[in-house]
């Protein structure tokens, strides 16, 4: 049974409803390839918001421009934490202290860290000790060592993940290592969480676990959610509001009503000779 | 976990020493270790001497490229600023050897550290190339000053006024016997900082730059600060075994420096175990016995078959080679791993599944 969170997991100081996230007319090319034209998207406080599209659409290029991975060309990202910051003239690890998590679309644990330490890397930004009071082990750094593990144990406590706690990263099934890689994110206190396609690849139950934990997060904790999901069921369930990109551009923005009924969007995943939906 | 050990706090269940026999091992290592000088002879000490060195040196590298996973081949050249440092520093300066020895890892730290700067752009095999540079680099500064024309005389070591060579205390004494005492005190203090350093902060950041360094940054680790941080503390380690090297030999020459003991650092952590403090220690004995047994076989049979004992220097790179070969393919976590293997044995016997 869980006992229930005893820490803060969202760290925003804003409240449901304001403007959090800011893409402005985003311009990415790889070469010739122009990955994302003047792509605009907004994302509210506390909302679950989806990007959906095609393979290829540019989903993940958009969130790893938000994380800092990729640099658009023209367009800028706002991120607002109190105060406002243009996420696209900082690094990724910058924007990872403003609250700023997410998960990977093939995942990116730490393999031979066991599952205790990847989600402890998870509380990097937060943790103070140096090489020094860490090499020594002593006073602050032993003190923070276990009150962050008090923390950790409630996203396992969360996630259901008590049984694998010590185990290497490595050695779990794929639907756990997903879990795992969720509940990194979550160490962070995200104040906006990113999830690149969190249930691919999963079993129907998995994938139900994982829509629990997903709702549980933004539910309970009130956490900014957005999600890049293949499974058009659990993103019409789950999301307040999507957005569907097709070769780099948004086609269509709405609540999950809006998009099912969107000519344009019928068109790009159906093509053009469709019947009935 | 070892049934009926139950934990009542996250202190105990973080504790490096968790359970009875993990505390009991340690506590018999440590008395063999003091028990050893008064009843070994002066070979065995000079080759603990000689382990409890490479054991430095070797964690040091393990630090960056076991843990941190930045191959470095310049071992060899890190130990010579920290060996030259702290012999110029006691011949020219007239500072005393104690003190030499932590200006000589500052010294090397900050060499290290620039000599790290490349690591931000290059991995793999690119960043093993700029590092066989620094290697280079520094043995022809040291060639091409002043110093590479003779050795350098590092003056004795006195304690109270008394060279450490003739220092007796109950019949005790040698140059060989006080430095085994200030070698395995410096191996204690480097393992309990690495091993403590791994469990925290900064270490989980390097580990996690090794396994996967997007996803570290992506969770707030600043990749090339802690990439610098990981060169420093790897080459202030290093420093350390060669500022200890200069002081217990009394001599340095870039000789013992070159791209060949770089070579012989990483085949101790690849043996030993990459991304392990005790493979660091099981490696190092391990690389300088198996020469040393080498030697001794070469010597008994130098009077019966002089023909075979001829070969044996020979076989010694040969052994070399292979053992390291076999453990690539066999055994690549390395003693490490072995170890921990008959660990595990005995405490799931007899249910070993």
């Amino acid at each position: 049974m869980a006992r229930g969170f005893s820490h803060v997991l969202n760290s925003s100081p804003l409240q449901p409803g304001d403007l959090q996230l800011e893409i402005d007319n985003v311009f990415l090319a790889f070469g010739g390839v122009q990955a994302l034209s003047g792509v605009s998207l907004e994302v509210k406080q506390s909302e679950i918001a989806a990007i959906i599209g095609p393979n290829g659409a540019g989903k993940t290029s958009l969130l790893n421009c938000v994380s800092g991975l990729y640099h658009p060309q023209d367009g800028e990202i706002r991120f607002y934490n109190g105060r406002p910051h243009t996420l696209t003239s900082l690094k990724s690890y910058q924007i990872a202290q403003l609250g700023v998590a997410r998960s990977f679309q093939n995942i990116e644990l730490f393999k031979h860290m066991s599952v205790l330490d990847n989600l402890m890397l998870g509380r990097h930004v937060h943790l103070k000790s140096n090489i020094f009071s860490g090499g020594l082990y002593w006073g602050r750094a032993q003190r923070e060592e276990v009150e962050n593990r008090k923390f950790l144990e409630d996203i396992i406590d969360l996630l259901e993940i008590e049984a694998i706690r010590k185990q290497a990263v490595g050695t779990l099934s794929y639907g756990l290592q997903k879990r795992v890689e969720l509940g990194r994110a979550l160490a962070i206190q995200p104040s906006l969480l990113i999830l690149d396609e969190p249930m691919a690849g999963m079993n129907s139950e998995e994938k139900e676990d994982m829509a629990r934990f997903i709702l549980d997060v933004n539910e309970e904790h009130g956490v900014t959610i957005i999600i890049i999901e293949h499974d058009m069921g659990v993103v019409m369930d789950i999301s307040d509001h999507i957005a569907v990109l097709d070769f780099g551009v948004k086609i269509g923005d709405g609540t999950p009503d809006e998009v099912q009924r969107d000519p344009a969007v019928i068109q790009a995943y159906l093509g053009d000779d469709h019947g009935a939906l | 976990m070892e049934s009926g050990i139950f934990h009542t706090t996250y202190n105990k269940d973080m504790a490096l020493r968790r359970t009875p026999i993990m505390r009991w091992r340690i506590i018999l290592a440590v008395i063999f270790l003091v028990i050893l000088p008064f009843v070994s002879n002066g070979y065995s000490l000079t080759l603990a001497n000689q382990i409890g060195i490479a054991a430095i040196a070797a964690i040091g590298l393990n630090i960056l490229t076991g843990f941190t996973g930045q191959i470095s081949l310049g071992t060899g050249g890190f130990m010579a600023i920290g060996a030259y440092t702290s012999g110029i520093l006691a011949a020219y300066m007239g500072i005393p050897w104690w003190l030499t020895i932590p200006f000589a890892c500052v010294v090397t730290a900050v060499v290290g550290s620039i000599f790290g700067i490349p690591s931000l752009r290059l991995k793999g095999l690119y960043l093993a190339i700029a590092t066989l540079a620094a290697q280079e680099i520094i043995q022809w500064a040291i060639v091409r000053s002043p110093l590479g024309t003779d050795a350098l005389v590092v003056p004795p070591i006195k304690i109270f006024g008394t060279s450490l060579t003739k220092l007796r205390i109950a019949g005790f004494g040698g140059i060989d016997f006080w430095f085994y005492w200030i070698i395995f005190l410096s191996l204690g203090g480097v393992i309990l900082f690495t091993v403590n350093l791994f469990r925290t902060k900064v270490g989980r950041a390097f580990i996690a730059i090794r396994d996967q360094d997007i996803a570290a940054e992506v969770m707030g680790v600043n990749l090339f600060r802690y990439k610098l941080l990981s060169f420093a503390t790897s080459s202030l380690v290093i420093g350390l075994g060669g500022a200890i090297l200069a002081q217990y030999r009394g001599i340095v020459n870039y000789e013992r420096f070159t791209i060949e003991a770089s070579i012989f650092y990483l085949a101790v952590i690849i043996i030993g175990g990459l991304g392990s403090v005790s493979g660091s220690v099981y490696g190092a004995i391990f690389m300088v016995l198996i020469p040393a047994i080498l030697n001794n076989i070469g010597r008994a049979l130098g009077s019966t078959a002089p023909e075979i004992a001829r070969l044996v220097p020979f076989a010694r790179q040969a052994v070399f080679g292979l053992t390291i070969i076999l453990f690539l393919v066999f055994e690549p976590e390395g003693l490490a791993k072995i170890w921990r293997d008959i660990k595990d044995y005995f405490r799931l016997w007899p249910f070993s599944y």
